[in-house]
């Protein structure tokens, strides 16, 4: 009986040892990665960096000033042409738990989540660039929010869903119209996890390249034109990446690090905004 | 009854095909206390939820008979017209967690877009604080959200939140069965303070409840009103045997 | 809730128990001055205002109970106010009793000055007012003492027992009157007894003591 006990053990011992060192080995590539950037680019961050247009080839110099703002105005475009759809559907389908269209509208955002950026790209090409003859920052925001609408509208419904009937129910008795207390009581009830939803969901969008290949195309001007091409932080990672010039090369690192540190720090709000902002119940 | 606040007449209530109340006949008068009791199920918290026309949230409800608010048949208001003349306090306690203490109050005004001067917030906010008897403890910290407050609390606020809006009638359904025996007093002297300004249908399923607080009760069972009187009178000498074994606790 | 109840009852039986005093005071009082249309007053105006106030205290105490569920000092409290209720209604019927001798005793002459039978009435009346005052005041003490002056009025009682048998024994005559009379301090000397009853009913709500049927004295 002794020595079973004591096998046992070992046994015991040696599977958490190996399931902890497994979780840590997972960890390795994101470490690796940010290492690699970190290392590769934050030598080249700096003021002008930051605050310059890219010079023509041939010229040294310059920054990446085009694509900071470019990916900021892409970040807020889709996110005006999402919100609002996300968020409806979201609270469409939190109410409908059953029904044709709710059943539709849900297969819908899974196969969305599921679809290429590429291919999403190029349907934004077809609706946006091409009545316009214009590659456009618009088109890009098109693609984006695309890409944005499954994470909120999920995160919406789920949020909602979460709330107690009871909370619904306190308004209601009140006299207040059911589209009120929707309004005006659960959403704000929710904001957390919806805000939650969307942080997320910008933290994706940030770093999507493929999509804007055929839509805001890039730009070595500044440009605050909807219409025309804007340059982002991708476009600009993937067009100084592949090109020959090695002072380029490490204008992508630099570029590549600013980019996972947007990344990150929408990561992290979001999970501040979580925490937070959460109301218990 | 003097002065009749809430007539029912020959009411039932129909989930699907389930008939979950038969023919209900009752009234409260004004100023009292009338307390729905029976054992679970028996349809006690379906007849308080048809008197706001809350039960019809739930699909496939449907009712027959009437139910008169002071001369006004309840089905014949919009329900949003009627709910506004009802208060109704749950048995969990449900402040609203994003607003202020003060704003939970008045919510009924704000929420329905009902627009009055920042000092006449302040007297009903006040008023209403003082006839729940929270005033004293929260005065100082009307800003702040309500989630510091206990379940006692909390349960007060609602009430308050009720109150605020002058209900023609205050349901209360099972106020205290989620809190613990002190804040459960509390409530209960609170309604024997309220009955002064407010008339109250009350369900509870704690007989003893029933008896210390009400003026009248009703005993309800397997949706049919058994028995109906005051609430003095039923306890001592119920009419009908089947009350008289629920009083003894020979079933429920 | 039940507190103002509480307040409202002891109100009400001090209130039926000082009707009750009023009763003897005018039975004795009718008989002393001859004064018919008091002791008439007594038996068709105060008994049924008695009678009424009994039962409506009796309704009280149920109703209470069935409500509130009392416990401890309350649960005493009402049980006793019970009992006492049911005493003072007897008290109040030997009253209405001493009437009805009087009102025979005051139309025919007079057997001797009546000294000991209001000397008793005062004796037995002071035990039921101090028994009440004991349940108002709460004091288990007063009432112990009002307990201790039943020898008192039973030694009156034997007093005026051996008076009348001698009235009787020397004149037949007399008879019928010595009976009326000594019927009158049988009255009064159940008026000490219930007025005993009532203080030991105040002593067990005020202190939860037995001391019944001289259960004390026994060290039971």
């Amino acid at each position: 009986m002794k020595d079973n006990t004591t096998a046992r053990m070992i046994k015991d011992k040696a599977f958490r040892v190996i399931v902890i060192f497994l979780a840590c080995f997972s960890m390795l590539p994101l470490l690796l990665i940010l290492y690699y950037i970190t290392r590769n680019g934050i030598a080249v961050i700096n003021w002008e960096f930051l605050t310059q247009l890219p010079r023509p080839i041939g010229e040294t110099g310059g920054g990446i000033f085009n694509a900071v703002i470019g990916t900021g105005m892409l970040i807020v475009l889709s996110s005006i042409l999402s919100i609002p759809f996300g968020i409806t559907a979201g609270i469409y389908l939190s109410e409908k738990s059953e029904g044709k269209i709710a059943n539709i509208v849900r297969l819908c955002v899974v196969v969305l989540q599921g679809t290429p950026s590429i291919v999403i790209g190029i349907v934004a090409y077809i609706w946006v660039v091409a009545p316009f003859h214009s590659f456009s920052a618009l088109s890009g925001g098109v693609a984006l929010s695309i890409m944005m609408l499954p994470v909120i509208i999920k995160a919406t419904e789920e949020t909602l869903k979460l709330m107690p009937y009871h909370l619904k129910e306190a308004s209601l008795a009140l006299g207040v119209p059911y589209y009120k207390t929707i309004l005006k009581v659960i959403l704000p009830t929710g904001l957390s996890g919806i805000l939650t939803g969307i942080l997320l969901s910008v933290a994706r969008i940030t770093g999507e390249t493929a999509p804007l290949l055929f839509t805001a195309f890039g730009n070595q001007f500044m440009n605050w034109n909807l219409f025309k091409p804007i340059d982002s932080l991708p476009y600009r990672i993937f067009y100084y990446a592949m090109s020959p010039y090695p002072e380029w090369h490490t204008f992508a690192w630099g570029a590549s690090f600013i980019l996972v540190v947007l990344v990150l720090a929408f990561n992290l709000i979001a999970r501040g905004v979580a925490v937070k902002w959460k109301v218990q119940f | 009854m003097e002065s009749t606040v809430l007539k029912v007449e020959d009411f039932s209530a129909y989930f699907g095909d389930n008939q979950i109340l038969k023919n209900i006949n009752l009234e409260t008068g004004s100023n009292l206390v009338t307390a729905l009791m029976g054992p679970s199920g028996c349809g006690k918290t379906t007849l308080i939820r048809c008197v706001n026309r809350m039960h019809e949230l739930i699909p496939g409800t449907k009712v027959t008979g009437k139910i008169y608010l002071k001369d006004d048949d309840i089905y014949a208001m919009q329900p949003i017209v009627l709910r506004r003349k009802i208060g109704m306090v749950f048995q969990k306690p449900n402040p609203f967690p994003m607003m202020s203490i003060y704003d939970n109050v008045i919510a009924g005004y704000k929420l329905n877009g009902i627009r009055l001067k920042k000092d006449e917030f302040d007297n009903i906010v006040e008023r209403s604080l003082k006839g729940s008897a929270l005033w004293d403890e929260v005065k100082d910290s009307l800003y702040r959200k309500g989630t510091f407050l206990s379940g006692g609390q909390q349960q007060r606020l609602c009430i308050a939140r009720a109150l605020a809006m002058n209900p023609e009638i205050l349901l209360l359904d099972e106020p205290t069965s989620a809190l613990d025996p002190k804040s459960t007093s509390a409530i209960e002297e609170l309604i024997v303070e309220l009955k002064k300004t407010v008339t109250m249908l009350l369900v509870t399923h704690n007989i003893a409840q029933a008896a210390r607080v009400s003026d009248f009760t009703a005993f309800i069972y397997l949706g049919e009103l058994i028995e109906f009187g005051p609430t003095e009178k039923m306890f001592t000498v119920p009419k009908d045997k089947r009350t008289e074994e629920y009083l003894t606790g020979k079933f429920g | 809730m039940l507190e103002e109840k509480m307040i409202a009852l002891r109100k009400e039986l001090i209130e039926y128990a000082t009707h009750v005093e009023g009763m003897i005071d005018k039975s004795i009082g009718g008989l002393v001055r001859k004064e018919s249309y008091t002791l008439e007053e007594v038996i068709e105006k105060d008994e049924p205002k008695a009678n009424e106030a009994e039962i409506a205290i009796e309704e009280l105490c149920t109703t209470m109970i069935a409500q509130y569920e009392p416990k401890a000092k309350d649960l005493r409290t009402i049980l006793m106010v019970m009992k006492m209720n049911n005493d003072l209604e007897r008290a109040g019927d030997h009253a209405v009793n001493i009437a009805e001798c009087g009102l025979y005793i005051i139309e025919r002459p007079e057997l001797k000055p009546l000294l000991d039978i209001p000397r008793m009435a005062k004796e037995a009346v002071g035990m039921l007012k101090d028994s009440i005052e004991a349940f108002i005041k709460e004091d288990a003490l007063l009432a112990a003492m009002v307990c201790e002056r039943d020898n008192i009025v039973d030694n009156l009682g034997q007093q005026i027992l051996r008076e009348l048998i001698t009235f009787m024994g020397a004149d037949p005559a007399t008879i019928e009157r010595s009976m009326r009379l000594l019927n009158i301090a049988r009255n009064l000397e159940r008026i000490g007894d219930l007025s005993t009853n009532i203080s030991e009913d105040v002593i067990f709500m005020v202190e939860g003591r037995v001391i019944k049927h001289h259960k004390d004295q026994e060290g039971g």
